[in-house]
């Protein structure tokens, strides 16, 4: 409990840090993942070519890897911090998971949706925008809530870079008290506090949009 | 001058020639039923002349426009030519109001206050004012159907495009269905192309019949010819197949 007291403004910057991170990359990546995950459903060729290789890219190599990539040679080009480093590898490599999640769900909705709404004079952005991306985000609802959960407690790669999150802080509380055990249990409850949160969120969603149609 | 014109139409898929030299005038205002067997090329057509199908030679004119030239804009024939399907293909994620709403919102940017008083009376005329506000899974099929009518209505199209609208129905909701057809086809000014294996329906609304089979039209003849004396024997064969009493 001590440890907790001396180190708590500690503690609370590394999960400040944690959150906005989390919220940044969960916002770029959900609109990077959409938009790759539309590029790989065109009819156009050269649109699915690098909507794969862009999924392929990063979702197969290690998030520790894209990082250090961003660290250590983007950021000789355009100066940035491990906190920003951080924060890009990690939305860019869950975009590439939310790519395959949403074209996933929008496989999944009937084809007739399309043709209907193209019969009825929408353009195919109209009919992507109010008509097959809504179902398709309900469909693919219960596998985004994974991603954002695995996002939330992936954005400890920070820690690797200086990147000030609560694992890095951690990491620091650790070394000034020598003790770990508790330090780590502190960090894992301070994670609880933004996941269980977010998966009871995206559960009670799930379930009000079940109800709504 | 006529609303839709195939000028020696092809189509294929890769090998198979789904549409084989079609020549087909339809004028303004005029109610023409296609009938033929299953696999015939019937709804492969009637998808070419909104531009869900491609065609791969000659020329299809749609209220003047060439479909097959790539410089005409496909969404200005569209909101011209409305389409009702077989699964209806209404908004899932829509109430049966903003169903018939969307499309006039976003298209033709018609006023709020407009699109409303016109989608309701839209659905009061197919007689569903009082199911505006369920969703289409609330629906039943029958009702789904003339949802889909009272949206393709309120863009207020020149033509009207029926794909076998009453096949995935249950039978005793097929009736309301063809009333509400007959019903727009009454409409001088609408131009409507009905596939369709109801036959009473096509005996009482239709001005003209086309009969095709293996991609081709064989017949194209009014529907007192074509029923009385059908000039095909594969047209002769096929009425006598269905019950057309």
């Amino acid at each position: 409990m001590s440890l907790l007291q001396n180190n708590f403004p500690t503690f609370l910057q590394g999960f400040g840090y944690t959150l906005l991170s989390s919220i940044i990359a969960l916002i770029i990546s959900m609109i990077l993942g959409t938009f790759f995950a539309i590029l790989q459903i065109l009819p156009q060729k050269w649109a699915q070519k690098i909507g794969n290789v862009y999924v392929q890219v990063f979702r197969n190599i290690p998030l520790l890897i894209i990082t250090f990539f961003f660290f250590l040679v983007v950021a000789k080009v355009i100066p940035m911090n491990g906190f920003a480093a951080g924060t890009i590898a990690l939305s860019l490599y869950t975009s590439a998971f939310i790519a395959e999640t949403v074209r996933a769900g929008i496989l999944s909705v009937d084809n007739g949706q399309m043709e209907g709404a193209r019969a009825n004079g929408l353009s195919f952005g109209q009919s992507m925008r109010y008509i097959i991306l809504p179902q398709a985000f309900k469909i693919a609802l219960p596998s985004l809530g994974n991603q954002f959960i695995n996002l939330v407690k992936n954005s400890s790669i920070l820690a690797f870079v200086g990147g000030l999150d609560l694992m890095y802080q951690g990491n620091m509380v650790a070394a000034t008290t020598f003790d770990t055990f508790t330090t780590y249990i502190v960090v894992a409850i301070f994670y609880l506090v933004i996941t269980l949160p977010l998966s009871y969120y995206m559960q009670n969603l799930e379930r009000r949009l079940k109800h709504a149609a | 001058m006529s609303m839709i014109e195939f000028n020696n139409v092809e189509k294929y898929y890769g090998k198979f020639h789904a549409l084989k030299n079609i020549n087909l005038k339809i004028d303004k205002g005029e109610t023409v039923v296609l009938i033929g067997p299953s696999g015939s090329g019937k709804s492969t057509l009637i998808r070419t002349i909104n531009g869900l199908e491609e065609i791969q030679e000659g020329n299809l004119l749609v209220n003047g426009f060439d479909l097959h030239d790539p410089k005409t804009d496909i969404n200005r024939i569209r909101k011209n030519v409305g389409m009702v399907f077989q699964h209806f293909n209404l908004y899932n994620n829509k109430s049966t109001l903003e169903n018939v709403m969307l499309a006039p919102r976003l298209v033709l940017k018609r006023s709020e206050e407009e699109n409303k008083a016109t989608a309701m009376a839209l659905l009061d005329k197919v007689g569903l004012a009082d199911k505006a506000a369920n969703m289409p899974s609330e629906l039943s099929g029958g009702q789904k159907q003339r949802a889909a009518i009272a949206r393709s209505l309120a863009m207020k199209p020149k033509a009207l495009l029926f794909d076998e609208p009453t096949s995935a129905l249950d039978p005793e909701m097929v009736g309301d269905v063809l009333d509400v057809m007959r019903d727009i086809a009454k409409d001088s000014s609408m131009t409507m192309l009905v596939v369709t294996h109801e036959m009473s329906f096509a005996k009482a609304v239709a001005d003209r019949v086309i009969f095709m089979a293996d991609g081709e039209i064989l017949e194209d003849s009014t529907t007192e010819e074509f029923f009385n004396n059908p000039k095909e024997p594969r047209a002769q064969q096929f009425l006598s197949q269905v019950d057309h009493k």
